[in-house]
Formats: structure tokens, sequence, C-alpha cells
């Protein structure tokens, strides 16, 4: 099974590039695929007949206990063969129904046959999550078919409704499902089925699970998406909404109808449900004029009928069930295509402007009939035997002992199939009969455009597959019996041509008199349905909610999305304050098992420190220039580095003083284009307000800081952490060796953010592409000789603007720029032992190639360094998580740090540790990072603010 | 030797405050470089108090460095530390670009209310729909009417166009049966 469901979905990735070669011919490759399916479910006959169903089992999400579960029972053996088998037809079809100059023929041809991949699916599934994934999948397959011309605006509504409609029954329908595993403690459904959940479970079960297949199979009160559907083009009605999707839904009743038939919320629901739709849509169907409508509204109503008889206890009645879901796939799918044949030939289908096609359309005309016939209940087709097989069951329960209930199903049965067979008929003479006038003369001949074999074939075959199937009624009681026998109560069914004089005949031979007479008055019925109510109260509810849903969005929207950061900010805020802080609050006032303790400072000069940090960050917030709001923020951070050296984090101490160098820096960069002062907003009123949720912000702060600690009792994780360090990591400086290997996933995915942050800024500045062109000097002088160059102390001075230019500057930054590279590589090397790594390396590389820049310019920045920074940052992260899957590879997991010692002459024994490339990884991500900053926010916004008069800007001009 | 020694001294739980709350009053403001210092300022005081969450100082987190007796400060609330600082540097820098391109396009660096959101919240204030929605118009026909009047593409262009003329769109046929 599984290899036919693969090839179906495989052809159907193919599809679009297989239409594009063939044309419309692809349609005959794609067939393959439901042919398969069908040919496999009719080869399996044997052991399906058997009681050996084939199996098959493929693990697919071990940790949710999810797996590819099929199983092609008896049932599921039927509804492969009519969605592979009908499937196939219809693509067929397909190859000689749309013009070749049809827009979106791949894309359709391509959602059809993954709509036909998902119904294999649905049908052969045994896991219920398996079972709802193709659901699914059918439902959005079927969005996309019914919405096939997005142009139109009918199509778009058609689609949306019925998406909308299937999606509600569909989360309905998985809840059942969860229910139902949960409780049957199995998520196989031959499992739940052999032994179903009883009590409240299963009553919300079924309540969920009939909801989803009313959806699914347009029963009442969902009906009216399933003629708004015929918004779809002809194929796919006659494949979704007559043989295959709507089937799904049946499908759904009948599989889990000998586990719940007998429960009273199942009986009754399947009665109301099914019988009224079943009368719903006959009286619906004969006011159409539309022949697509009127199968439409055709099929409704016969679902309807489907689910009634699968739906209920009787094992016969389950067996005329079946039969009918065979024969309605037969008949429907080919009156559907001879809709779609007529349509094509006459270029409509309004049985209005139709006359006189028998004539120029005789095979279509056969077929149509052929299928009238058995959707009719005539002798001896298909649909006989079923109808004749419900009667006969109706009738026996009705009469022993079934009470009211089988009553009122029998009379809902016999009056419904006196309907259909006036639709049927009316449908028959509406596409094919020669119109007469009041006066009696005859209607012009339709004229006939097109006509092609492949559209009268597929469903020809179709109408003589129910006249045989019809013939050998015993062999379809064989094949379909065992599934009925697994119903829970009444006799089982027969399935004959002639069982001799019984009620059941009476009741069809009545059925099909009065069907004739309701045809024969047909003007009558018309004009009394327009007198009479129309309806269509469920169509206008849906709309009526949806526009109330509509308004509902939008006050919520309206409610909560303010659209200003500082409303959301305050919230967020707020919330924090509120939370925790009340958490807080009652623990002082109520007391609680954390004691309080407190130390004014581990060591004095902290206060100190303190001292500082309060008054800068105080300054920060008054301040209205800009630039001493940043150097006040600065001077914050430096003494926050101060206070981490004291609590004896030395490498915190030395990242935190690098980072805030290269911040200030950058600020600054930016800053001098920006007016010196903030604006000033005269509010007063919210200064105080945030004033308050400052101070209240800082005090729950306060309240956290002082009770996290306290409120550990555990012995910190990080116990183990000096031995792992040492033992495993191979070094001594415990935070270094959590960072490259301990903890090394959490830095993979640290520096990865850094890569973003990176690129994000670098595409905010350049805008249009990753980088800038790499400056070099040589594109502001290309005569200039090496020699000239090589006697300065900085290369690119001489690109500047003599009065921004300092010779000190240039010295000092000559003389030290290669001490601060080796002092990197120093951290870098250092780092596993000392403080130091990757990190503090990279940013003190940073710092030298910002100097290099503030010295030198934008052209220096380039002499420096010649990469583009994308590369290191690649390089970097490529580096760090690439080298970890090495590991891999010499059998350790990911990540895994090995130790190698190397005996290298002169230098002795060099002791390495493969997390050092993890290391390297990480500085060059931040190298990457700085040279990004300096190249946007520095280098581009010069270029960006220069004006053309300065010589660099000149050449930039001329080049 | 780690040991937790969880008792916080209260000069950093100052500083935690502080910085926080500064940091506040800076991220409610409306210019983007002064939400960008109160990031940062939020950021130092969330940093250390991880820090002292993670208890008492001690010796530097070295193997090696102090004799086994001295107790070590944690190093894991040390090494997530570590990366925030580096990430607050990133995050830092994006916030800058985007305050320096919000100055580029509209001469300055204000975070401004949303313009669509406000409409939208005043549009549902007197029960307006805040868009129009043409395929959601009532058009007074059923969906099943409106699907009766499409027709699939099965003809070449040219012969398509004449049928629809022939066909009559728009146009109801007589109210009783057959064709004209």
């Amino acid at each position: 099974m599984l290899p036919v469901l693969l090839l179906t979905f495989a052809l159907a990735l193919a599809a679009p590039a297989l239409v594009a070669r063939l044309g419309r011919q692809a349609f005959w490759v794609l067939s393959i695929g439901p042919a398969a399916a069908a040919a496999y479910a009719l080869a399996s006959t044997g052991r399906v007949q058997a009681g050996d169903f084939p199996v098959s089992s493929t693990p697919w999400v071990p940790g949710l206990d999810l797996s590819i579960d099929l199983r092609l029972d008896t049932l599921s053996w039927l509804m492969l063969v009519v969605v592979g088998g009908v499937g196939a037809l219809v693509l067929v079809y397909c190859s000689a129904y749309f013009s070749r100059d049809a827009e979106g023929t791949g894309r359709f041809a391509a959602v059809l046959t993954a709509f036909a991949g998902a119904m294999i699916g649905v049908v052969t599934a045994d896991d219920l999550l398996l079972l709802f994934i193709f659901w699914e999948l059918t439902t959005v397959f079927s969005y996309l078919l019914i919405g096939h011309y997005a142009d139109r605006k009918a199509s778009r509504r058609a689609a949306m409704q019925a998406i909308v409609i299937t999606t509600a029954g569909g989360l309905a329908m998985l809840v059942g499902l969860i229910v139902l595993g949960v409780a049957a403690d199995t998520w196989r459904i031959s499992e739940v089925v052999a032994n179903p959940p009883t009590g409240a479970p299963a009553v919300v079960a079924i309540v969920c699970l009939l909801a989803g297949a009313a959806t699914k199979a347009a029963l009442i009160p969902f009906h009216f998406w399933l003629p708004a559907a015929m918004a779809a083009p002809t194929p796919v009605s006659a494949y979704l909404h007559a043989a295959a999707m709507v089937k799904a839904g049946v499908y759904l009743v009948a599989r889990f109808a000998p586990a719940f038939a007998d429960a009273a919320v199942w009986r009754w629901l399947v009665l109301l449900l099914g019988g009224g739709t079943l009368l719903l849509g006959g009286y619906r169907a004969l006011r159409q004029h539309d022949l697509k409508l009127i199968l439409a509204f055709g099929t409704v109503s016969q679902l309807g009928l489907i689910v009634l008889l699968v739906g209920m206890e009787s094992r016969a009645l389950a067996l005329a069930g079946l039969a009918m879901l065979g024969a309605h796939a037969m008949f429907k799918g080919a009156l559907f295509l001879v809709a779609g044949a007529v349509d094509v030939a006459a270029g409509t289908r309004d049985m209005r402007k139709l006359s006189g096609l028998w004539r120029s359309m005789p095979v279509a005309a056969t077929a149509a009939a052929l299928a009238t016939a058995s959707m009719i209940g005539l002798p001896p087709f298909a649909g006989f035997v079923a109808k004749e097989a419900a009667l006969e069951g109706l009738w026996h329960d009705a009469t022993h002992g079934g009470g009211g209930y089988m009553a009122a199903a029998l009379v809902a049965v016999v009056a419904g199939s006196g309907l259909t067979v006036a639709y049927s008929l009316r449908f028959l003479w509406g596409a094919f009969a020669t119109k007469r006038a009041a006066d009696g003369a005859a209607h012009e001949p339709t004229p006939v455009h097109r006509r092609s074999w492949m559209l009268i074939l597929p469903p020809l075959t179709l109408g003589l597959l129910g006249l045989l199937a019809g013939l050998a009624p015993a062999m379809g009681e064989r094949l379909l019996g065992p599934y009925a026998d697994e119903y829970p109560a009444g006799e089982p069914g027969h399935l004959v041509l002639w069982a001799g004089l019984t009620p059941a005949l009476g009741l069809s031979a009545l059925v099909l008199a009065g069907g004739a007479v309701l045809f024969w008055q047909r003007q009558r019925v018309e004009r009394l349905q327009d007198r009479l109510w129309s309806p269509r109260a469920a169509d206008l509810v849906y709309r009526r909610t949806m526009r109330r849903l509509d308004d509902v969005a939008a006050d919520v929207t309206g409610a909560t999305q303010r659209g200003s950061l500082p409303v959301y900010l305050g919230i967020i805020l707020v919330v924090l304050a509120l939370a925790p802080g009340a958490v807080i609050a009652s623990g002082l006032l109520l007391g609680t098992t954390v004691e309080p303790a407190a130390v004014a400072w581990d060591q004095p000069a902290q206060a100190a420190v303190v001292v500082v940090v309060v008054i800068a960050a105080i300054l920060a917030t008054r301040a209205r220039r800009r630039l001493k709001a940043v150097v006040m923020v600065g001077v914050a951070g430096y003494a926050n580095a101060g206070l981490f050296l004291l609590h004896g984090a030395p490498d915190l101490a030395l990242t935190q003083v690098l980072t805030e160098t290269v911040t200030l820096v950058v600020l600054v960069l930016v800053l001098r284009r920006m007016p010196s002062y903030f604006s000033d907003r005269p509010l007063p009123a919210s200064r105080w307000v945030r004033l308050a949720l400052a101070v209240v912000t800082g005090a729950v702060m306060m309240a956290l800081t002082f009770t996290a600690p306290l409120a550990r009792v555990a012995d910190p994780i990080s116990v183990d952490f000096p031995d792992e360090a040492v033992e495993y990591g191979g070094g001594n400086n415990i935070v270094n060796v959590t960072l490259v290997d301990i903890r090394s996933w959490d830095t993979v995915g640290e520096i990865s953010v850094i890569l973003v942050a990176a690129t994000g800024v670098a595409s905010m500045v350049f805008l249009r592409q990753r980088s800038g062109e790499m400056l070099r000097l040589s594109q502001v002088d290309g005569d200039a000789s090496d020699e000239q160059t090589r006697d300065v102390w900085i290369a690119a001075g001489r690109t500047l603007d003599p009065e921004r230019r300092s010779v000190m500057f240039e010295v000092v930054t000559r003389l030290i720029f290669h001490a601060m590279v080796l002092v990197g590589l120093f951290l870098l090397f250092s780092g596993h032992n000392y403080p130091g790594g990757g990190f503090a390396a990279g940013l003190m590389v940073g710092i030298a190639l910002t100097v290099r820049y503030l010295a030198g310019g934008r052209y220096e920045l380039g002499e420096a360094l010649p990469l583009q920074p994308g590369l290191l940052l690649g390089t970097g992260l490529f580096l760090s998580a690439g080298v970890g899957l090495v590991a891999l590879l010499t059998g350790n997991e990911v990540l895994e740090s090995v130790i190698i010692d190397l005996h290298v002459p002169v230098l002795g024994t060099v002791h390495m540790v493969t997390s050092l490339f993890f290391d390297i990884g990480v500085m060059l991500v931040v190298i990457g990072l700085v040279l990004d900053l300096l190249r946007t926010l520095g280098a581009e916004i010069d270029r960006q603010s220069d004006t053309p008069s300065r010589p660099a800007a000149r050449t930039e001009v001329a080049s | 030797m780690i040991v937790l020694e969880n008792t916080p001294s209260l000069v950093l739980v100052l500083a935690v405050g502080v910085l926080c709350g500064a940091g506040v009053y800076l991220l409610l403001e409306r210019p983007l470089t002064r939400v960008l210092l109160g990031i940062i300022l939020l950021s130092n005081g969330a940093n250390l108090m991880l820090l002292v969450a993670g208890g008492r100082a001690g010796a530097s987190p070295i193997v090696g460095n102090a004799p086994p007796t001295v107790r070590m400060s944690d190093p894991l609330a040390q090494a997530m530390i570590l990366t925030a600082i580096v990430i607050t540097l990133a995050l830092s820098a994006f916030i800058l670009a985007m305050a320096y391109r919000s100055w580029q396009l509209h001469g300055h660096d204000e975070v401004a209310d949303d313009v669509e959101d406000r409409r939208v919240a005043r549009q549902a204030a007197v029960n307006e729909p805040a868009f129009v929605d043409t395929d959601a118009a009532e058009t007074g026909e059923t969906l099943d009417e409106e699907a009766a009047g499409l027709y699939d593409e099965v003809l070449e262009r040219a012969e398509r166009e004449r049928v629809e003329r022939e066909r009559g769109d728009g146009d109801e046929p007589e109210p009783g049966e057959g064709p004209r």
C-alpha cells in the first residue's frame, strides 16, 4: 500500500513538469497512480476475502507514537477500488476536457493527483492521527481545486466556504479521534473498533466524529457548501464531490458504525442527519436548471441515504449501504462526466438552453441513460439491487420490532427515493431531450462545438459497470458481506436481483411511479416550490456568523493592538510588576520558607563601584544630549565590569570591557550623524507615568534579586563542572569550557543570533545587497606605486580630509595594531585555561580593526582586512557547528571534544583540544560582527554623508 | 569547589534595581536612541541579577587558580551572562541601525504609532469594517447560484469567446423551459 501511496504523491510532484512537457496528455501518465491503487486493491481481493488483511506499518514519529499504519480490510478495499478506479478514469477524462490553452493546467494536475493520494491515505490509514492528517490534506486540496479559477470571485467564495466548514468539522473530528485514542489506549483504528470505549468518552467521540463526517459528506446543516463547490471544474466535481471526498464522510461513519451503531446518540444523530439530508437534497434538486446543480443536490441527497444505511446497526442495511456506496460512485461519477461532456459540446449546462442533444450525442446520451437507470433503481442495475436490499432490510426491521425509529427511516428512504427518481429523470430529460414550446413546436437543436471520445468513454465505462455489477449481485454480496457482518445486530442481508414478489418490490414500484409522476408534473412542482418555503436558512446563518466573526475580530484587534510601542512595553512591564511582584509581596506578608538573610557587601570595594553605577545610570536618564547619555551608559557598563571582577568573574569583566568599548565606538559613529540633542516631548504627565513604572519595576527586580538566591535549596548543577571541565573538556577555565563544550549547543545558537543581527544591520544600511563593495586603496589611486604607500604610517590616511587626520593617532595605530591582534590570538589560545576565549579574542581583534578604521578611514579598513564580513560569519558558524559534526565520524556525540597531545620538536608537547576549532569559529563570527558594524555604521555612513568635494568621493563618482 | 553560598549582598541588589529602573524609564521613551540606551542598562541589570542568583562572590572559576579549600563562584551563571553580553552587543547594533535608518527616512528617530493599527481601532470603535472584502460582500445570490454561472476553460480562446457571446452572460433566460 505504501508504495502506491508514495507513487501517487510522487506523480503529483512531477505533474507540473509533465504537463509542461506533454501538455494535457500528461494526465494519462498521472492516472497511473490511482490506477495502481485500484489494481493493488483488486489484486488483493483474495486475501481480503479470506480475512487475511494486508497491513503495513512504517515508523514515522516514534516520539509521538505516530506510525504510518495502513490496513486493507473489506471496507478499505471497496473504497480503494472506488477512489482508485474513478480517479484514474477522471484523470483520463481530463486529458481531453480542458482546452490546450487553458491556464494553470499543471497546477490543477498536481493538486488533483495529490488529492487522489490523500484519498488513498484516508481509506487505508489504520492510525487515528494518520487518518486525520490525510483527511485534512483532502480538505486543503479540495480548497485548491474548488478555487481553481482563482480570478473568479464565485470560485474564491465557494472555496473559502468549503474549507471553513470542512476544517471546522475536521477539528471537531480531531477532538473525537483523540478522545477515542486516549480512552481506548491505542491509536490503531482496528483495535479501537474491536474494543470501543463506552460511557462519556464514547458519547463525546461519537458527536465529534459525526460532526466531522457531516461537514465532509455535506449533511445538514452543513450541506450548502457542496452545491457551491460546483464552482470547481467538472472533473473535480465528478471525483471529489461525487465519488471520493464526500465519500470520506461516509467512510468515517461506516468505519466506526460497527463500534458505535448501537449507542442511542449515534442512532438518532444518524437518522436525523441522514434522513433530513436525503429529503432536503432531493427537494432542492427538483428546482435546479443547471445540470451540475441538479447532480450536486442529488449527491447531497444520496449521501444522506448512504450515511443513513451504513450508520444503522443492522447488518442487512449495512450491506445495502455499501452496495449503494459503490453504485453511487459509478452512476454519479458517470453523470458528472456526462454533464462535463455536454458543457464542452454545447457551451452551456443550462437545461433551458439545451435541446435535441440525444440526436447529436447519442453515445453520451446512452451513458447518461445507463447511469440514470442505476440511480433511479431500475432493474437490473446496481442501484436497483442496492435499493431493494435497503428497502427489504428496512421493511423487515420496521415490521419486526424496529418501532417508530425504523418506520421513520423507511418513510424517509421511500420518499427520498421518489424524489431521486424525479430529479434523475429531470437531469436526463434536461440534458438530452428535444424541448417543446407551449404550442408543441420543437426547439432548434443546440449546436455542438467539440466532441471527444475521451469525454464519452469514461462515463460510458462507469455506466456499463453499473449494469454489470447489477447483473452479478451474488459477487457483490460475497465481496462486501464480511464487513457488514461486523455490525452489531440484525440478520445478514442479501443482494439479489429477483427475490420474488416481496413488499420491497412493491415499494420499489411505488417509488418509481411516484417519481415518474413528480417528473411528469414538473412544472406544477416547480410552481409549488416557488410558492412554498425555500430552505436557505443554513446558508444565511453561515454567512451571518462569518460576518459577526469578522466584526469581533476587528473589535479585538482594535482593543488590543493600539500600535504604540510604549503602550505594549508598558503592558509587559505592568504584568512583570503585578505577577512576580504579587507573589513576592504575598510571601513577605504571609511568610514563606525562604529565610531572609543578607550581607551589605561581599567586598567593600563593591559599594564604591555601585555608587558609580547608580550615579551614571541616573545621569543617563536625565541627559538631554545624546553624547552625554551614551557616555553615561558606557560608564555604567564599565562599572559593571568592575562588579564582575570583584565577584570572581574575570572572563565576564574582560568581555564586558571589550563589548562596552565596541558599543561606545559604534554608538558614537552613528550619533555623529544625528542631532546632538534629543527631541523634547512636552508631555510631563507621561513622564510621571514612566517614572512610576520605572520605580515599580526596579523595586520588583530588587525583590527578585533578593529572593532568587535565597530560594535556591538544591546543589547547583555546576558542582561537577570543575572535574568535568578538566577531565572531558581538557581545560581549566570552567567558564570557557562551559561555552565551547559542556553547553556548546547554546553557544551555537547564540552565534547564530549574532550572524542574524549582523546581517540585519547590513541589510538596513546597504539596503540593496548584503555588503557594499570592497573598498581598496587601489581604487582611489590606481597609479600609485607600492613604494609610495609603504613609507607612510597609515597607507590610506591621505584619502581623508587633512583636517580629519591626526598624525599622532596614525603613528600610535601603526605601533599597536599588530600587538592588539597578537593579544587577541593569545586570548584565543590561552582561553581554555585562563581568562579569554573566542568571544574576547574576537572582540580584541575587532577593536584593533576599529582603531585602524578610526585612524585611516574606510579605505584603511579595507586594507586592514580585505574580506567580506559575510565570509567571516559563515566560516565561523561552519567551523563551530560543522566541526562539531566531525565528532560523529569518530563515534562520539555531536560537539564532543577530543583531547590530542601532539609531540612537536622544539615546542615540546602541545596539548590540544578539538573544541579549539569551535572557539576559532566563535572568534570569526565576532570579528565578522564587528567588521560588519564598522563597514555599515562606519564606512557606509561616511560614504553616504561625504560631499562630492572630498577626493575619495570624487574618485568613487568617477569610477 | 563550588558550594551554594546564597546570601545576596545588598549593594548588588541596589545596583540591579537602579539599572533596571533607569533602563525602564528610558525604554518607555519615544526616541530610538533612548530606547536603545534603556535596553543596554536593562541588560546590565539583568546580567547582574543572574550573577547574584548564582551565589556569592568567590574565587574565579579557573581550576588550580586558588587553593581547593577556597569557594569558587558559580561558572554556569557566568557562562550564561557571557553569552548575554555579546548578544546585547549584536542587538544594540541592530536597534542602532534601525534608529539610523529611521533618521535617514524621517529626519528623526522617534517611534511613531502605527497608523494602520490606529485606523483599525477607530473603525472598530464606530463598528465599521476596517477593510472591504469584496469576496465577502453580499450579492443577493447564494453561492450555488453563482457557481451555476461559472464555466470551465474547455474551448480554445477564439471559440470560447464566441460561445460566451452566445451564452449571453448576465441575461436571464425566459421563465419557461427550453432554449430561446
